[in-house]
């Protein structure tokens, strides 16, 4: 019997807010326990939350990114259950009236397929504290809250069960995440748990209709996580399956250092939320004029930007998918080659020696680089005119790094132009041969390596300068003259 | 109408700790009250929306400005159980 | 000293330097200490804040500066409104030593026209009830006969009004909690439009159905009280951004040409028939007074009361939640987290309240959400619908306050019984609209009966107007309880 994958992702991303969803109280991460806080966020009586637009307007641009719709009127909606981390013991949600639904994701697999994996719906929520449990959860006699986190705000976004592997599940959640960071509502970063997955996983029957029985997966804190979970659970399920057992629909959490998911043995694991409307909050009627002022000032999003990157300047995919891995990236590297409009010569430099030294997705690096899009650029001119060979590009490159200065500033002062002299080249070579009559023997009898030695002893006689192309030239004209 | 195992459910979902005999003064109770709200489903209210919000406000929202947060002291001034900055609950078991 | 005289007297009387906020103030203090051991309307006394707060107003009027028509008044604080660093109940065990460290916006603006706190008003626990019975401290007492109810949920600040202990005061008036104890107690109590007075630092109980609003031995004191108050506040979400207007302004402009419409659904059988003659009476006075009178319907009326046993509960449900002995309030020990919280609601919660937690809870739970719940908010538009149309043809509604008069202590065992004293309250408080209670006549017994004048949103001036003209041409204010 062979199945068919189903898979189903729910992301929570917190959003780049300055303050919290219902709150003033600042939204950075690491302070000291509890001095985040305030009588709102904390749940302490007669406190009412009051909207953050800003979270509204992050809400609404990533729903335009993902082209949903945005509901004409949405509302906010109570969700109950207790937990120490809740501070109201309920948590102020959507339900039935989101922000946005309908939408949809274009993932690009490694095999070249591009699947289109539609987004259900996307609300907004406010996120609960942290619990440090004095121990493991299962021995502790006691856990320690700390209710910094609670309130800030988290954007939830529930895609259709369309992924059919594990793999298809890690790549949308990077294509998922890539758009999050261009957009800038969110910093990516899934170790601090300012994104977070869930996975709905079920197997049916390969050409059946029916879905499976749904299994969730928690505790998914990276996209290799991701794709070993649901690559455990795929396995279980199948050999469940084959043994004749029943899939039990609960909650499992994925255990990274064992390899494997655990049932979390809740007997609540269908909880009853008893939804009901916030009566704190007024609805939300969003201005047709407002939400297109936000989708006006997209910007061209990740994988766009990659086509692009293919089509119109004619990169490799590869060489696509590097740059535009962020946002400030991409955007130096269209600037370099604005300047200096060579697409895969500025690629390989800022690929190779850009990225030796700055961290891709780290925009305040890339913004505050001591080589500018346009110094780089003059690099290359120089490259390109023939000042400089490449190697020595190499060193003036090491050198700005250092200095912040312009490249023809220190070539002028070191003295690095390359020497194209036909003449004083002529000499050099002729001086190479004639100190090396066993290369030109061996050249003679066929061994062209013979002719590179000679290049390179022209090279190291002139301190690398001279031009490599024509020395190259030169010493194969004077051999097989010879 | 409602059961026993109605009313024992309610009180696991709303974390109220009741004896037997109160368990079973609630039951009655709220059976009294429900015959009341029962007649409520007899009326009709085809093509009637919901009244959540006695006051026709929409779009009420704040600048994300922040505001100095209150310091630890005050916020865990009332805490049953303060370990340094926490506030420290008893054990939580999944069961 | 007389301590029945009204504010606006008060503080004519301070600014003409015949006496001082302090000398007012020490006076009630002393008052309170003689008599609330026997009226119970106090749970907290605020003896040396009051005393600094009156010394501070004495030197504004000395200078001739007062900060506005409250200052130096002083006034008492149903405990439910959060009051930095003085312990605030809610009535309830389970916040008996909570302090809050913030105050709500009620209480900071009346200090800000420097208004003086006497105390915390006492309650039904969680302002869930109508005698004040159910406060987990003591009874509150009703001033003209200590064997009876003063009414609820709010009958601390009633009661202080009434007997003497307090110039004014502020409830919060969710199903009748504040119109009901004034009919009860003889004194004048507002509930105005949803929103116009902030909720925040309102312990919650209904949200979509609390109002705070203030009680006055007069309807110029609640003009006042409410103007010291009312207003947008950023941090209410569901407070109005319309401007305050001078409800004091224009209050003597009468009736003429108002028209009033009588609601056939607030005549019921079975209700006190003292109280008929006494608000038909009133109604004459009024017609009298130059005001048209016709009879309206208002048919959603006899579902108003269910529909708020529904929506109440529910969302105090939600709202109580938090009272689990995690961050602050009572805590009693347990195996585990669960068992912890458990017991601690058990233990700090009364009867009352855990009935309420268990209903709402049941009607919002998994399969009756859409059959309670979700109907209830249908027929909740009902009763607004029906004041919309009411509305299209009088200015004013004119009714009873409540169905019976102050009952004795323990009269009303059967939660069911004690709900109906809640009739003809209800309705406003799902529409958010503005009505007040005005002492309209006592029964043969001597017990205060209450009129209520219900009015379009927002307009409080129109309610106000009415009501002032009425006690004007009577003299049912003037009438104070002989508390020895």
């Amino acid at each position: 019997m062979r199945y068919e994958v189903v898979i189903g992702l729910e992301v929570h991303a917190q959003l780049t807010t300055r303050t919290k969803m219902f709150c003033g109280c600042p939204t950075s991460f690491g302070a000291a326990p509890n001095t985040q806080t305030c009588p709102v966020c904390q749940g302490m009586p007669g406190t009412l939350p009051v909207l953050n637009r800003r979270a509204v307007e992050y809400g609404t641009r990533t729903a335009l990114a993902f082209e949903c719709r945005i509901n004409p009127g949405c509302r906010f909606a109570r969700k109950h259950y207790y937990y120490p981390d809740m501070p109201k013991n309920f948590q102020i949600s959507q339900y039935e009236e989101p922000l946005a639904e309908d939408g949809a994701l274009d993932v690009d697999l490694l095999g070249g397929e591009t699947r289109r994996i539609g987004i259900q719906r996307l609300h907004l929520e406010e996120d609960v504290g942290k619990l440090v449990h004095e121990g493991t959860l299962e021995t502790a006699q006691a856990s320690l809250v700390d209710y910094n986190r609670a309130g800030v705000p988290l954007m939830e976004t529930v895609s259709r069960p369309e992924i059919r592997s594990p793999e298809e599940a890690a790549a949308y959640l990077r294509a998922f995440r890539a758009v999050l960071v261009y957009l800038g509502v969110n910093d990516g970063n899934m170790e601090e748990g300012s994104l977070r997955c869930d996975a709905n996983i079920s197997l049916k029957p390969a050409g059946a209709r029916e879905l499976g029985t749904k299994v969730e997966i928690k505790n998914l804190n990276s996209f290799r996580n991701v794709q070993r979970a649901l690559e455990f659970e795929v396995k279980r399920q199948t050999d469940a399956l084959a043994r004749g057992e029943r899939i039990v629909q609960e909650t499992r959490l994925w255990d990274a250092d064992g390899g494997s998911t655990r049932s979390m043995r809740s007997k609540e694991y269908a909880h009853d939320y008893r939804y009901f409307p916030e009566p704190d909050l007024v609805p939300l009627k969003l201005e047709r004029a407002w939400v297109e002022e936000i989708r006006a000032a997209l910007p061209e999003l990740p994988r766009a930007r990659r086509q692009r990157f293919v089509s119109e300047l004619g990169l490799p995919p590869y060489d696509a998918g590097v740059l535009t891995q962020s946002r400030a990236l991409a955007e130096y590297y269209e600037s370099a080659v604005r300047e200096f409009p060579q697409p895969k010569l500025v690629s390989n430099w800022v690929m190779s020696e850009l990225l030796r030294e700055l961290p891709a997705d780290d925009e305040r690096a890339i913004a505050e680089a001591p080589i500018t899009p346009s110094r780089l650029a003059g690099l290359l001119r120089l490259i390109d005119d023939g000042t400089i060979s490449g190697k020595i590009a190499k060193t003036v490159f090491e050198k700005m790094l250092a200095t912040r200065e312009e490249a023809s500033a220190i070539v002028r002062r070191e003295g690095l132009t390359q020497v194209a002299d036909a003449a004083a080249l002529e000499a050099l070579v002729e001086a190479a041969i004639a100190g090396n009559p066993r290369a030109v023997d061996d050249f003679r009898k066929g061994k062209t390596a013979a002719a590179k030695a000679l290049v390179g002893q022209v090279m190291k006689a002139s301190g690398g300068k001279a031009n490599p192309a024509m020395v190259s030239k030169l010493v194969e004209e004077k051999l097989t003259k010879s | 109408m409602i059961s026993r195992e109605d009313v024992e459910h309610v009180a696991r979902l709303a974390r109220l700790a009741l004896t037997p005999d109160e368990l079973e003064r609630m039951r009655t109770q709220l059976n009294a009250i429900l015959v009341h709200i029962d007649a409520l489903r007899a009326v009709n209210t085809d093509g009637i929306e919901g009244t959540s919000h006695a006051v026709p406000l929409v779009n009420v929202m704040r600048d994300d400005e922040p505001r100095p947060p209150f310091p630890a002291d005050a916020m865990l001034g009332n805490a049953p159980d303060r370990a340094g900055e926490f506030f420290r609950v008893p054990r939580i078991i999944e069961d | 000293m007389d301590l029945h005289r009204p504010i606006h007297e008060l503080t004519a009387a301070f600014s003409r330097g015949e006496t001082s906020p302090t000398a007012v103030t020490e006076a009630y203090l002393g008052r309170i200490e003689k008599l609330d051991g026997k009226l119970g309307a106090y749970i907290t006394v605020t003896a040396e804040q009051a005393r600094a707060a009156a010394a501070a107003a004495d030197r504004r009027y000395r200078a001739g500066s007062p900060l506005g028509p409250l200052d130096g008044v002083p006034v008492s604080i149903k405990d439910v409104f959060c009051t930095r660093g003085v312990p605030t109940t809610s009535g309830s065990r389970i916040l008996e030593r909570y302090v809050p460290p913030y105050d709500a916006t009620l209480v900071s603006r009346l200090a800000a026209g420097g208004a003086v706190m006497l105390g915390k008003g006492n309650l039904d626990e969680f302002a869930m009830g109508s005698s004040t019975e159910h406060s987990a401290f003591h009874v509150t007492r009703n001033p003209w006969d200590l064997a009876r109810v003063p009414g609820g949920s709010s009958g601390g600040p009633a009661a202080a009004v009434a007997g003497g202990l307090a110039a004014g005061g502020y409830g919060t008036d969710t199903g009748g909690s504040i119109r009901q104890p004034a009919a009860f107690c003889g004194v004048v109590g507002l509930k105005p439009t949803f929103g116009r007075i902030s909720r925040f630092g309102l312990i919650a109980f209904a949200s979509s159905l609390d109002h705070p609003g203030p009680f006055g031995l007069d309807v110029t004191d609640a003009a006042l009280l409410l103007g010291g108050v009312a207003g947008h506040d950023s941090l209410d979400a569901t407070s109005i951004p319309a401007p305050v207007p001078d409800y004091t302004a224009d209050l003597a402009r009468g009736v003429r040409g108002v028209r009033l419409g009588v609601p056939d659904e607030y005549f019921i059988p079975g209700m006190d028939p003292e109280i008929e003659a006494a608000v038909r009476a009133a109604v004459e006075v009024l017609k009298g007074l130059g005001a048209s009178v016709e009879r309206v319907s208002l048919p959603a009326t006899p579902h108003a009361l269910a529909t708020y046993y529904v929506i109440a509960p529910a969302e105090a449900s939600s709202n109580l939640a938090r009272y689990d002995g995690v961050k602050y309030g009572l805590r009693v020990p347990g195996r585990d987290l669960v068992d912890m919280e458990s017991r601690t609601r058990a233990a700090g919660f009364g009867a009352e309240v855990k009935r309420r937690i268990m209903l709402g809870t049941y009607v919002l739970s998994a399969g009756y959400y859409d059959a309670y719940y979700g109907q209830a908010q249908k027929v909740r538009t009902l009763v607004r619908r029906d004041f919309d149309a009411a509305f299209g043809r009088v200015d004013l509604i004119v009714a009873p306050t409540t169905p019976n008069v102050a009952f004795k202590h323990g009269d009303k065992e059967d939660p069911v019984q004690m709900y109906l004293n809640d009739v003809f309250t209800i309705p406003a408080d799902m529409a958010g609209i503005p009505a007040i209670s005005v002492p309209c006549g006592f029964t043969a017994g001597g017990l205060p009966i209450g009129l209520q004048l219900i009015g379009k949103a927002l307009d409080e001036p129109g309610v106000l107007r009415a009501a002032y003209a009425y006690e004007q041409a009577t003299d049912w204010h003037r009438r104070h309880p002989e508390l020895a």
